[in-house]
Parts: structure tokens; sequence; C-alpha cells
């Protein structure tokens, strides 16, 4: 049995957590301290020595895109933290900004100063009001108390945080085309290379890192690389938020060693909703390849997901229980990445928008045998062929679907309909639901 | 330009504020169309004006940058922007007869606005609070773990104007012009309301503590 690491949510259930003085009561700062007492060189090799991995998705060392940016020359370079949490199902960032903002500025604060970077952004989306508020706060805080601004703690440091909010773009999680839109511009990814770390914010070295990275550096400088390593598997060093949404007791944040299985979990959550039996699940978001039951002693990390033929992606474990009807859920994610791809590629634009066209066919039952062979064929064409990976995840749920199920897209042509009863996957009774409406009005 | 005076001296002042916060003037773009839905409730003609001449743009290429990003709304909004995640998690608890009812309520369908101004219903996409599905979103505050009966019950109160309260967010939502004010980057002193932590957020949390399990010293 695995236990729960709670670290950067530690302080979560504190009295008005996202404080500064709450913060500075439980250490926050102190590693900041620290760290402006290295060379810049040693945290980033500290962080390096970590083994931490981009907590985004993509799962690239940190200390490593770090260690990219070419030397100091003299003119600026750049932070931008990816706070633009948007994949379906990914919900671990937005209540790390929400509950205890301060531990990212801190973060921005140290790696700003390992990277020679004296102006930092946090790009965060716009659909979080609340979120913002707080960061803003956080930052204004960090300001006044001489954690931020000219001279920090009298080390020389000057650093800036400028808090951004986007305006509503998947898209926009996509590292270059979040620079695109900071930039004022579309948000659309660019041709790589150049990679930020040569060109990037305004065509200078530029680190883009997820707000869960850089929120483990405070935790790394102050706690030390061994015990941070103490933490995970060979490969893949530490702690993660997992995620857990779907048809499961008690969804939420866990926090725990890469490396713990969602049969652990799940068992942690009290189980399925209702005993039911678990149907499929997705390891890290929408765009990474689905799971089943067998996958449920496989270990999250890096590694293991990656050798069972998904991606550890965000840790977003979307649970799905024996009521979903699978075609309807790969529709509605398809339907998703037609309306967030932005244009740009052929690949992406048009074949988002036929799988689903041919998709919302075959869930309703007005689809017919070839239309399956015509969504792998489409997917074929995307895959490793659209500009960024936003065309690749568009194409995950649904070429491992039908190879998982098959018969159940089948089941939708033979028959005409979609054999499945929504109102038997949805959280409350439809027929009650009814009822109080009419009761209501 | 039909901004009056007072108006136009408030809105340059502003965009002065904003344009301050970046090494590169065209990267305030984003907060200033916020800045203008804050004044008149969409990214109006005058308001792309306005932001053209701010950063020394085209009213072409200002036009280009807002009709990619959804939360600019290029006709005037609902004084409350009612967002039912539809996306395939949220869908499945119970999204989509969430929308349904939500939708047949008001008598309007995604992007359209009741007749009264007070509402402008979106099938949203993902809002990250996947842990609270199914979620609905007032002015882009949280309101989680929605039933049909309670979606209505928020609806109801903002046709016949009483404040609504989100879940996890401050004591109440603010207007769709205030809370895109907001998000142009100026604090409205609401950080610290809250009400109260989310069982799911703290949910990995408090098993921790009941076990004595903690991230070694």
């Amino acid at each position: 049995m695995t236990d729960l690491t709670p670290v950067l949510s530690a302080t979560w259930d504190a009295e008005q957590s996202w404080k500064l003085g709450t913060y500075e009561n439980a250490g926050g700062y102190g590693a900041l301290k620290k760290a402006l007492g290295l060379a810049p060189a040693d945290i980033v090799q500290a962080v390096k020595d970590s083994g931490l991995r981009g907590r985004g998705g993509a799962g690239f060392p940190t200390g490593m895109k770090w260690g990219f940016l070419p030397p100091d020359d003299g003119k600026p370079r750049y932070l931008v933290v990816n706070a633009d949490e948007s994949e379906p199902g990914t919900c671990k960032d937005i209540p790390t900004m929400l509950s205890a903002p301060h531990v990212l500025v801190e973060g921005v604060a140290i790696t700003s100063y390992a990277i020679g970077c004296n102006h930092a952004f946090i790009y965060v989306r716009g659909e979080v009001v609340h979120v913002y508020r707080r960061l803003l706060q956080a930052v204004r805080e960090a300001y006044e108390a001489g954690h931020l601004g000219k001279d920090i703690h009298g080390s020389g440091y000057d650093l800036d945080v400028t808090v951004h909010a986007g305006a509503g773009a998947y898209i926009c999680g996509e590292e270059t085309a979040l620079l695109d839109s900071l930039e004022g511009r579309r948000g659309q990814p660019r041709l790589k290379p150049p990679f930020p770390a040569v060109e990037g914010l305004y065509a200078r070295p530029t680190v883009v890192n997820n707000v869960e990275s850089i929120s483990s550096v405070p935790a790394i400088i102050d706690k030390g690389v061994e015990w941070f390593t103490s933490m995970g598997t060979e490969r893949s060093k530490g702690m993660g938020l997992f995620s857990l949404s779907g048809h499961i007791e008690r969804p939420g944040q866990y926090e725990a060693p890469l490396g713990i299985t969602l049969r652990e979990l799940i068992d942690m959550a009290g189980g399925m909703r209702g005993g039911k039996q678990l149907k499929f699940w997705t390891p890290g978001g929408s765009s990474t390849p689905l799971f089943t039951d067998e996958h449920l002693d496989t270990p999250l990390d890096y590694e293991s997901v990656g050798a069972a033929g998904s991606m550890l992606g965000t840790r977003a474990l979307q649970i799905f229980d024996e009521t979903t009807c699978v075609v309807r859920a790969v529709s509605r994610w398809t339907e998703f990445y037609k309306h967030e791809s932005c244009g740009k590629c052929t690949p992406c634009r048009e074949g988002t928008f036929w799988l689903d066209q041919i998709l919302e066919r075959l869930e309703h039952g007005h689809g017919t045998e070839a239309d399956i062979q015509q969504l792998l064929d489409t997917c074929d064409s995307i895959l490793g062929r659209s500009f960024c990976a936003l065309g690749d995840g568009a194409t995950s749920s649904i070429t491992s679907s039908v190879t998982l199920f098959r018969e159940e897209y089948e089941q939708h042509v033979t028959e005409g309909r979609c054999p499945f009863d929504r109102a038997e996957s949805a959280l409350f009774d439809y027929e009650t639901s009814e009822a109080t409406e009419e009761a209501h009005a | 330009m039909t901004y009056d005076a007072d108006a136009l001296a408030q809105l340059e002042s502003d965009a002065a504020e904003i344009i301050a916060r970046y090494p590169v003037k065209r990267s305030a773009l984003l907060p200033l169309l916020h800045l203008v839905q804050s004044v008149d409730g969409y990214v109006s003609p005058d308001g792309i004006a306005f932001c053209a001449r701010q950063v020394e743009l085209t009213s072409a290429e200002v036009s280009a940058v807002a009709t990619f990003y959804t939360q600019y709304k290029r006709r005037p909004n609902g004084e409350y922007q009612v967002g039912v995640c539809t996306n395939t998690l949220c869908a499945i608890m119970g999204g989509d007869e969430i929308w349904r009812q939500v939708s047949e309520h008001c008598g309007v369908g995604h992007d359209e606005t009741t007749a009264d101004g007070k509402i402008t219903l979106e099938r949203l996409e993902c809002n990250a609070a996947c842990d609270y599905a199914p979620v609905m979103m007032v002015n882009w505050e949280f309101f989680d773990n929605m039933t049909p009966d309670r979606a209505l019950r928020v609806v109801d109160d903002i046709l016949e104007g009483r404040d609504v309260k989100p879940t996890r967010g401050p004591a109440k939502v603010a207007s769709f012009k205030e809370v895109s004010r907001v998000l142009a980057g100026f604090e409205d002193g609401r950080a610290d309301e809250d009400q109260g932590i989310g069982e799911p957020t703290v949910v990995g949390l408090t098993i921790a503590r009941e076990q004595g399990w903690e991230a070694s010293k």
C-alpha cells in the first residue's frame, strides 16, 4: 500500500490558506531566502538532480529545460508559467492556485533567480476569476513583503511578476501558442525549432513551465534533492497530484508518489460508485489513450504508463463505470478538439471536423460499419501529421476505444441506436429531477 | 469614437496602467479587450478602435485577435454568463440533462441571451473542476456538484434579480462587466471572500491526516 504524501496540498485546509501569513507560518518563503544565498547554477543542478519532470503533461525534465537556455548575453530572458489548465479531466493547478497561490509565487521567484530572469509571467486561463483574484493578491502581498521587486531580501536581485489572464482557448496551453497569446496575438503554435529556450517570448530565451512543476521547486530547495528522490520510482521521482473524477465515491485531489496505482487510489476513494464495475479511464486527461480494468495495477509513472500504451499526462484520472457509453464519451471529447483546433494546420482543422461528424452519427445509431474504419483512417491522417500535439491528442481516445471496444461501436450500427441509458450514468435521477422541476415551476 | 470624455479618460488611464505591466506594448491587448468588455459589456466596434489606438495596431488586427478567443463577445452579453459544462465527464455525470433543462427553462440556446438581457447561455468546455462534476459556471465562478434542480434555482435567482452565491468563490457573483474588469488585472478587493474549502480539494489531505501519512521530513 502506497501512502499519500501531501506536500503542495499540505496547507490547503488551513484557515485562509491563500494568505501570505498562513504560508509564511508554515515555513513559506524560507526556500527563497535559502536560494538567494546559492549560486544560480547550483539551483539548476539541484533541480536536475531531483529528477523533477514537467507536471504539465509532457514530462520533460525541468532542470534540463532550464539548462537549455544559452549563456547570459546581458539582455532579458523570461520565465512564463503555464497556468492555462484546460485539458479535459485536469483539475490540479486550479485548486493549487486557489488554495495556496504563494507556493507558485515562491517557485517563480526561485526559478527566475536560477535562470537569470527579471520579469516573469503567470498566464492563467481567463475562465477562473477567483483564481485570478487570489494570484493578483498573492503577487501584491509578495511585493509588499519584499519577496518580489527590487533588491529582494538584500540580495541585489530584482524580479517583477505579471499575472496575465487568457480569454478562453485550450490551444494556449501549448507552450508556443501561449507565448503568441501573451504577445497579444491569436494563440497559434509556432514552428519548432527555434525552441522557446532560444527564441521564446519576444524572441528572447524563455522557460515555460507548468504550475505544478514550478510549485514543486520550493520544497526541493527547502528539503533537499534526497528528500524528493526518496519518493517515486527509478525514473519518475517525487510526488504529484492525482486528480480523480467520475464514477467513484470520493473524487478529488490525492497527492501521492509517482508510481501509485489506480487500484490503490480507488480504494482510498471509497471504491466505484455504488459498487459498479470500472469500464474505462484516462490516465492523464482526454489526450491520453484509454485504459481499462486491466491497467488497475499499472504503476502511474511516466515509464510504466508509456509502456502500457498510454501517457501519464497530467494524472487526470477520469473514471467511467459500466453504465457509460464509450462512443458517447469519445464523441464528446472529439467535439471538444474540433472546437479548440486553432485552424492553423489542415490535418487537425479538417480532420477533427470530420471525426466529429462521423462519431456523432455513430453515437446516434446512424453510422455504418465503414464509418468505423473511416474513423481509424482519418486518425491516421492526423497523428504525426498535425502541427502540434492537439491533433495527436484528438486521436488518442478514438483509436484506443475502437481497439478496446470495437463491439460496442458495431452494436450502435447494428441496433441503429445507442444501447445505453444516459440516466444510469448520471449522478442524479433523471425522473426525479423532472418531477422536482415541475414542482419548482 | 462615441465614449464620452469621462469614460474615455478613465479608459485611457486604465489602459496606461495595463500597458505598463509589459515590456512590449502589444502584450497588453488581451487585458485591454477584457477592459473594454468591462465598459461596453462586449467587444464593441468602439472598443476595438480604442484598443487599436492603444497598442498601435489596425482595427482589423485587433478584430483578428478578439475573434479567436471565446471569452470575447461580439454581441452585447447578458449580465450573467451561465455556462453548463457539457464536456465528456460532466456531460455523462449529468451535465447533458442539466443543460437541456436550463436551456428549456431560459428559452435560449448556446451563445444566446434572454430577452431581458440577464443571461447568456453557453455549453462550456472543461473548466478544470472535474472533481466537482457536474459543474456550472456563472461569470466564471464555480457552481459545483450541480443537479437540474440546483441549476434551475440559480437561474431563477438571476432572472428574478437576486444575488447568486458560488460554491467556491466570493460571497456573490459579480456582474459580467465587473468580472471583466478583474480579468483586465484590476483587483476588486474580494480575494479573501470564501465559501470554505470543498471536500474534493482536500480529500487526499484528509485521508493522509487520518492515516498519519506525510511526506518524509
